[in-house]
């Protein structure tokens, strides 16, 4: 992996350590209103100061990657089964069932997702839940075209077919001898499938539809950030720093990974 | 494709629990329920509505709004001008750019300006585009003074330039949401055809550096990329509606989070279908562009 990969990989990790011990160690809740202190700049007590309501910004932000990336990575997960699935059945069942379902993934992909999107937190209602649901639903895309790709290479492999005759059932065949093959495009899928949740997870809860208050997400915080641009500017730096530092670590994983893993694309 | 997206998009929100149907959940007397179901047609199956509906929008009827009762075609219409505007800057501000800076990190590959490049490339990407848009307004209206923040025009005076003055910084913002893309695109497809033999014999030849880039290089380069930025499109789209939002721009996506915030579902309907027709038709301008660039291709 490249140098800038393995710096991405060390940010990360350092912003999940944060997101996991942080708040126990920064131990005032990021609930608790004090209108009275509201707008403070930084100080002993609040370090990155504190919101419109007097909440303390250093444990929104402590609290909020948890949530952050939580639905990022519950999103991939979500985006990832259904990809393999679509892609893995449309493959090695061929015939009817697998002009349908890539039909229906060409078509997946060329609708705006993101009004699709507002259509299904409309009638859903926003929450985390929906999130997660919300941004699997529209990027597995790439993951089933993926799998597909590596499935139909490697369905009439020698070891495949030999695995096959000796009666191995369909399910178990794909699991234990064809996608294992796939294993590094995923990985690499995955990666980049959890910059594109988190990205889009905060421009959700950035417009209101997606982590609801008080619960803390760093989308969110921009929200009411906006607000107060002209008093209180830093409320809406520290929220938009955090999510293009991760996203951005994300990223260079991922393209670390395919330079890693994958010799053709590296020229 | 229209078809798909109107399809997917009809029956999810009809099928769904809490779908239109919950209407039925608000205190209403008996009677009232039963009007308001038969006004809306929910007294009948839901194919026959889809058909029904369908019927009614290929003549441009999109059904009312359930918030202001106008009709949803009269509330898009409105509308549609401001999000081709700033969608097309947009674009256009990517093409303009992307292109130019493509080539050239191709031309000077592994360059420090090329590393400069790809990794202002790769934030670009990672930035949020409401923050982004935040951070420009917070240095050009609230410290420089320079740009206005919000709005299609300035209040006094409704001029070209005013209107120019309003639409730089959201096109602007709105283009990093594709430009990087542009970019790298353009980048590894001029650095596939720097290989190529043609473009080695261009060169011995003896044609000026300058001829061999703009004849053989950059118009073979472009024959993929013109095809990708037709897939950017819905991209472009979702860019908008966040954009939209942070500038106060009075759009398609700020009208499609008010029926989103309201659970306004014949308008939300008519909205992802008038934004799957832009890509639709976005695809079929590529298309077109496409055998113009590339005379291989003809269209059957």
């Amino acid at each position: 992996m490249t140098r800038i990969g393995y710096a991405a990989l060390a940010t990360l990790s350092v912003i999940a350590l944060l997101a996991l011990v942080g708040p126990l160690f920064w131990t005032i809740p990021p609930e608790t209103t004090n209108p009275a202190q509201g707008l403070a700049v930084s100080s002993a007590a609040h370090p990155l100061g504190t919101d419109e309501l007097g909440r303390d910004v250093l444990s929104r932000l402590l609290h909020g990657s948890r949530v952050t990336l939580l639905v990022g990575v519950a999103a991939m997960l979500a985006a990832l089964s259904i990809g393999v699935i679509v892609g893995a059945i449309a493959a090695f069942r061929g015939g009817w069932l697998d002009a349908l379902l890539m039909r229906f993934t060409d078509g997946m992909l060329a609708v705006p997702a993101f009004f699709f999107i507002l259509v299904v937190i409309t009638v859903l209602g926003p929450g985390v839940g929906t999130l997660v649901v919300v941004i699997g639903a529209l990027s597995w895309m790439p993951v089933a075209r993926v799998v597909y790709g590596e499935t139909l290479r490697w369905k009439n492999a020698e070891f495949v077919v030999a695995a096959a005759s000796l009666g191995v059932p369909a399910p178990r065949l794909l699991a234990r001898h064809i996608l294992p093959q796939a294993i590094p495009s995923l990985v690499v899928s995955a990666t980049l499938g959890v910059a594109f949740a988190i990205l889009t997870e905060s421009a959700l809860s950035y417009l209101g539809l997606g982590v609801q208050p008080p619960l803390p997400s760093w989308g969110n915080m921009l929200q009411r950030a906006q607000q107060y641009v002209f008093t209180a500017p830093a409320l809406a730096i520290y929220p938009g720093l955090a999510i293009t530092a991760v996203v951005l670590a994300f990223n260079f994983v991922g393209d670390g990974l395919r330079d890693a893993l994958d010799p053709r694309s590296r020229r | 494709m229209i078809v798909f997206a109107s399809a997917l998009t009809f029956f999810f929100v009809n099928l769904a629990p809490g779908g239109p149907a919950s209407v039925m959940r608000f205190d209403v007397t008996a009677e009232q329920r039963e009007a308001l179901i038969k006004r809306m047609g929910l007294d009948r199956p839901v194919t026959q509505r889809y058909v029904e509906w369908v019927a009614g929008a290929v003549r441009g009827d999109l059904g009312s709004s359930l918030l202001t009762d106008e009709p949803v075609a009269q509330r898009i219409g409105e509308r549609l001008p401001n999000t081709l505007t700033l969608a097309g800057a947009a674009l256009v501000l990517s093409i303009g750019i992307g292109i130019p800076i493509g080539l050239i990190q191709a031309l000077r590959r592994e360059s420090a300006l090329d590393h400069v490049l790809s990794l202002l490339s790769a934030t670009g990407l990672a930035v949020p585009v409401f923050w982004l848009g935040i951070v420009l307004i917070l240095i050009f209206a609230v410290s420089l003074r320079v740009l206005p923040s919000a709005g299609v025009t300035g209040i006094a005076a409704d001029t070209i330039a005013e209107r120019l003055r309003h639409l730089v910084l959201p096109a602007v913002v709105l283009a990093t949401t594709v430009l990087p893309t542009v970019v790298r695109f353009m980048r590894s497809a001029a650095i596939e055809v720097l290989h190529e033999d043609y473009i080695r014999t261009a060169a011995s030849k003896g044609l000026a550096p300058r001829v061999v880039v703009t004849r053989h290089v950059l118009r073979n380069a472009l024959i993929p990329v013109v095809s990708a930025i037709g897939a950017l499109v819905p991209r472009l789209l979702g860019g908008a509606v966040v954009t939209e939002q942070v500038f106060s721009w009075p759009g398609l996506g700020r009208l499609a989070l008010e029926a989103a915030q309201g659970r306004d579902y014949p308008l939300i309907i008519g909205l992802t279908v008038v934004a799957a027709s832009i890509a639709v038709v976005t695809t079929l301008i590529v298309d077109i562009a496409y055998t113009r660039i590339d005379p291989r291709v003809r269209l059957g």
